[in-house]
């Protein structure tokens, strides 16, 4: 029984997961791998904190367990730290420079860890920080800034770069192509400098 | 074939295709809503689709037409069921000829629901087959046969999927679309379809009777299954069963159940092969109650002996800690985690520019000491404004309200309830609430669409589920046809005409209605609507903070000072609560 490599993505509802998921899934199909995957939808996608799981060579259940995932791959930094539980010993994580502060701080006068505290919270990890908004203004659209995460994020896995790139290529929309392939390939050089 | 990474929907979607289905109805309910979604997006269709005003609405449509032979597909929620049941359990008795398949999605941990009811307790009530997928490629192989299972049995089939499999995914083998053929005719038979009591006491006979050959069937389809390893083994059903193939080690037997009546002399001849069982099911302890049933001396471990919870959704790691505490060791063992601390929660939140987020405002400060009883959509996030009282059921508020009013509280009473949830089964509480002098205002929020689920159309919308154009029904002579003597249709946007509204019905008595109608503002984005955006002007901000606890994503706190970030939708609300008019529409003024 080989074992799953465990990828989860988490962020926050709208910032384009379910794209990155989708992204995943295509490319096992691509190189003939079987996958399971568990996402959120329903109301929970209004702004809410979302989390998919994604399973390369997953024959069993969608969900993985925490303490786990072998790389989680954070939209937010808030996000990130709020399932930070779910990496294994030693796991890999990719995270956004970037927080979108909850309204319910602002409302309830809630405390917020700081950038620089969500840091220090993550210390014991394998941490790659990656300004995607700024990488994939510079691809051509702020939009693509889930495709550029899972650039950065693509060195780990065990997929071939290019069927990554067929994946991205074949899901997003059409007229984005070339911003999303030039996303994803300085996502993946950005990741690479981690 | 075609292998394809698909939802768990989309994969049950196709697989009604392959059957193919004739007629598909529901009402959207997460996790349920993507199969008709798909089914009624697809370019040349051969079959009709509908999403029907309830579920009760939806299956009695979906019978009829297995009744004139041809093959329906009816989908729902699992509390959609509830609605539903009462056609469901006399649809036992008369049974179909074409197949139908009721798609119930039951929803364990209560991702997106009320309660975590389990439909398979529905089909053990009514006595009809029921399948519970255990992955999403068996969900669409199920699906697929499930309404030839049906028209050889001549009853109603419950498909039975989790929100592990409707909202998971999987690469999934597809089989070819086959396109639909059949063509619905209505054979009178009044013995089989009129039930009254000289009719239907021969057809419970005949369901009764029915029982064995359902059995057998189900045990020919092969969802349940056994391998034995040895002398102790593990029973699961459902999705639960993937998470015990993952950690269940060589020496210990295995069955998955996944269709029920389960052939029980199968059973307890593997029951009895074992010196212990351990049943691992979500929710209700169905597949349990039968393996104790038949177990002898056999011991059983499971909910009834607290090894097992009766509520929540299981998970690989939960699945081994179960099985460590009855001494079966898992093959695996996963570290104990804790999540981090204090974080601040991100809930799902009433998007920037929503309609809902006005109305509630203006109901707290018109009915101060109000009770707001509300109802099931995005609204009920209303909570987070505390302008939600009460929420049980769809359609609920109004009765809820009127129940309130005449137990002697003399507080005002200000229900809340979305159009689509109106049209489900709040009109007849309407009606009972000014038939029996009810003291009340409810608004309606009508924004034009079915939104929590996926904007779904519905009759406001002025399109059916297929896109064709429908005529809007009129919310306001419907309630006036019920009664109701004061109706106010009111823009939420303009708050001083939603406080006049709502000021009015307050001084009026009876049963008061304010339609508050305004489009979704997600369906207004993606219609291209641009209202521009609004900003705080620093100087004139005294950050008194009416704007921030409006509680709209838009507007944050910088510093002491308020600030409206990207997320604006340019509804002007916010502008128009400002007591120093520091918020401007952005541009040249």
């Amino acid at each position: 029984m080989t074992k799953s490599y465990d990828i989860m993505i988490v962020g926050i509802g709208g910032q384009g997961t379910i794209l990155a998921s989708n992204i995943l899934g295509e490319a096992c199909l691509i190189e003939g791998r079987s996958v399971r995957g568990a996402e959120t939808h329903g109301m929970a996608q209004r702004g809410g904190s979302v989390e998919s799981h994604i399973r390369i060579d997953g024959k069993y259940g969608p969900l993985i367990a925490p303490g786990t995932a072998d790389i989680l791959i954070g939209f937010d930094m808030l996000e990130g730290l709020r399932y930070s539980h779910y990496l294994k010993n030693g796991g890999r994580m990719v995270l956004n420079h970037r927080m979108v502060v909850p309204t319910s701080v602002f409302v309830q006068g809630l405390s917020l860890p700081s950038e620089e505290g969500i840091i220090a919270r993550l210390s014991g990890k394998d941490l790659c920080l990656i300004d995607a908004e700024r990488i994939a203004g510079e691809a051509g659209s702020p939009l693509s800034a889930n495709v550029v995460m899972l650039g950065a994020a693509s060195l780990h896995f065990p997929l071939r770069a290019d069927s990554l790139l067929t994946a991205v290529q074949r899901l997003v929309p059409p007229h984005t192509v070339v911003v999303n392939t030039r996303a994803f390939e300085t996502g993946r050089a950005a990741g690479q400098t981690c | 074939m075609e292998r394809r990474y698909l939802l768990g929907n989309e994969a049950i979607a196709h697989g009604c295709l392959e059957s193919p289905i004739s007629f598909v109805s529901g009402y959207p309910g997460t996790p349920s809503s993507e199969v008709i979604e798909v089914l009624s997006s697809l370019p040349d269709r051969s079959y009709y689709t509908e999403w029907s005003v309830n579920e009760k609405v939806a299956l009695e449509n979906a019978l009829a037409a297995a009744w004139c032979g041809i093959r329906a597909l009816c989908t729902m929620k699992h509390v959609g069921l509830n609605v539903a049941a009462d056609p469901l359990m006399t649809s036992a008795y008369t049974g179909v000829t074409g197949g139908l398949v009721i798609m119930a999605a039951d929803d364990p941990f209560a991702h997106s629901s009320q309660n975590e009811q389990d439909s398979r307790m529905y089909a053990k009530f009514a006595r009809i087959p029921c399948l519970d997928p255990a992955t999403i490629q068996e969900a669409h192989d199920m699906v697929r046969d499930a309404f030839s299972l049906s028209e050889e049995l001549g009853l109603p089939v419950l498909f039975r999927p989790t929100t592990r499999i409707c909202h998971s995914k999987g690469d999934v083998e597809l089989g070819p679309v086959i396109e639909n053929t059949r063509k619905g005719e209505f054979h009178r038979d009044p013995r089989q379809y009129v039930v009254i009591p000289a009719h239907t006491r021969i057809l419970h006979k005949k369901l009764n009777e029915k029982q064995p050959k359902v059995r057998k069937k189900l045990h020919e389809t092969g969802y349940n299954h056994a391998t034995l390893r040895g002398r102790r083994a593990v029973i699961a059903s459902g999705i639960a069963a993937t998470y015990v193939q993952e950690v269940l080690p060589a020496d210990i037997s295995f069955m998955k159940i996944g269709a029920y009546p389960i052939d029980e002399e199968w059973l307890a001849e593997f029951v009895r092969l074992h010196d212990e069982v351990l049943v691992i099911e979500e929710l209700a302890p169905v597949l349990e109650e039968v393996v104790r049933e038949v177990a002898g001396c056999v011991t059983v471990f499971g909910k009834k002996d607290g090894h097992s919870p009766w509520e929540g959704e299981l998970a690989p790691d939960s699945v081994a800690r179960i099985m460590a505490s009855c001494g079966f060791s898992p093959a695996m063992t996963f570290p104990p985690v804790t999540p981090v601390p204090d974080l601040p929660p991100r809930p799902p939140i009433l998007c920037a520019g929503c309609m809902h987020r006005p109305v509630f405002s203006a109901i707290r400060k018109v009915f101060r000491d109000g009770i707001y009883p509300s109802d099931i959509g995005c609204y009920t996030l209303g909570i987070q404004l505390g302008a939600v009282d009460t929420t049980i059921c769809m359609g609920a508020s109004i009765t809820i309200g009127s129940g309130i009013s005449h137990s002697g509280e003399e507080r005002e009473i200000i229900a809340t309830i979305g159009d689509s949830t109106f049209l489900h089964t709040g009109i007849q509480g309407l009606l009972n609430a000014v038939y029996n002098g009810a003291r009340m205002t409810i608004v309606i929020l009508d924004n034009r669409t079915t939104a929590m689920t996926g904007h779904q159309p519905n009759p406001t919308t002025g399109l059916t589920a297929c896109g064709t154009p429908a005529p809007q029904v009129s919310l306001e002579a419907l309630c006036r046809a019920c009664g109701v003597q004061f109706v106010e249709t009111v823009d939420p946007y303009d708050m001083t005409s939603l406080t006049y509204a709502l000021k009015e019905a307050k001084e009026r008595p009876g049963v008061k209605v304010i339609i508050a109608k305004q489009i979704c503002v997600i369906n207004a984005r993606r219609a291209g609507i641009k209202r521009g955006k609004y900003r705080v002007d620093q100087e004139t901000c005294t950050g008194c903070g009416i704007c921030i606890s409006f509680g709209c994503p838009a507007i944050e706190r910088l510093e002491e000072k308020a600030s409206i970030g990207e997320l604006c939708s340019g509804c002007s609300v916010c502008a128009q609560l400002c007591p120093a008019g520091a918020i401007r529409k952005e541009g040249p003024r």
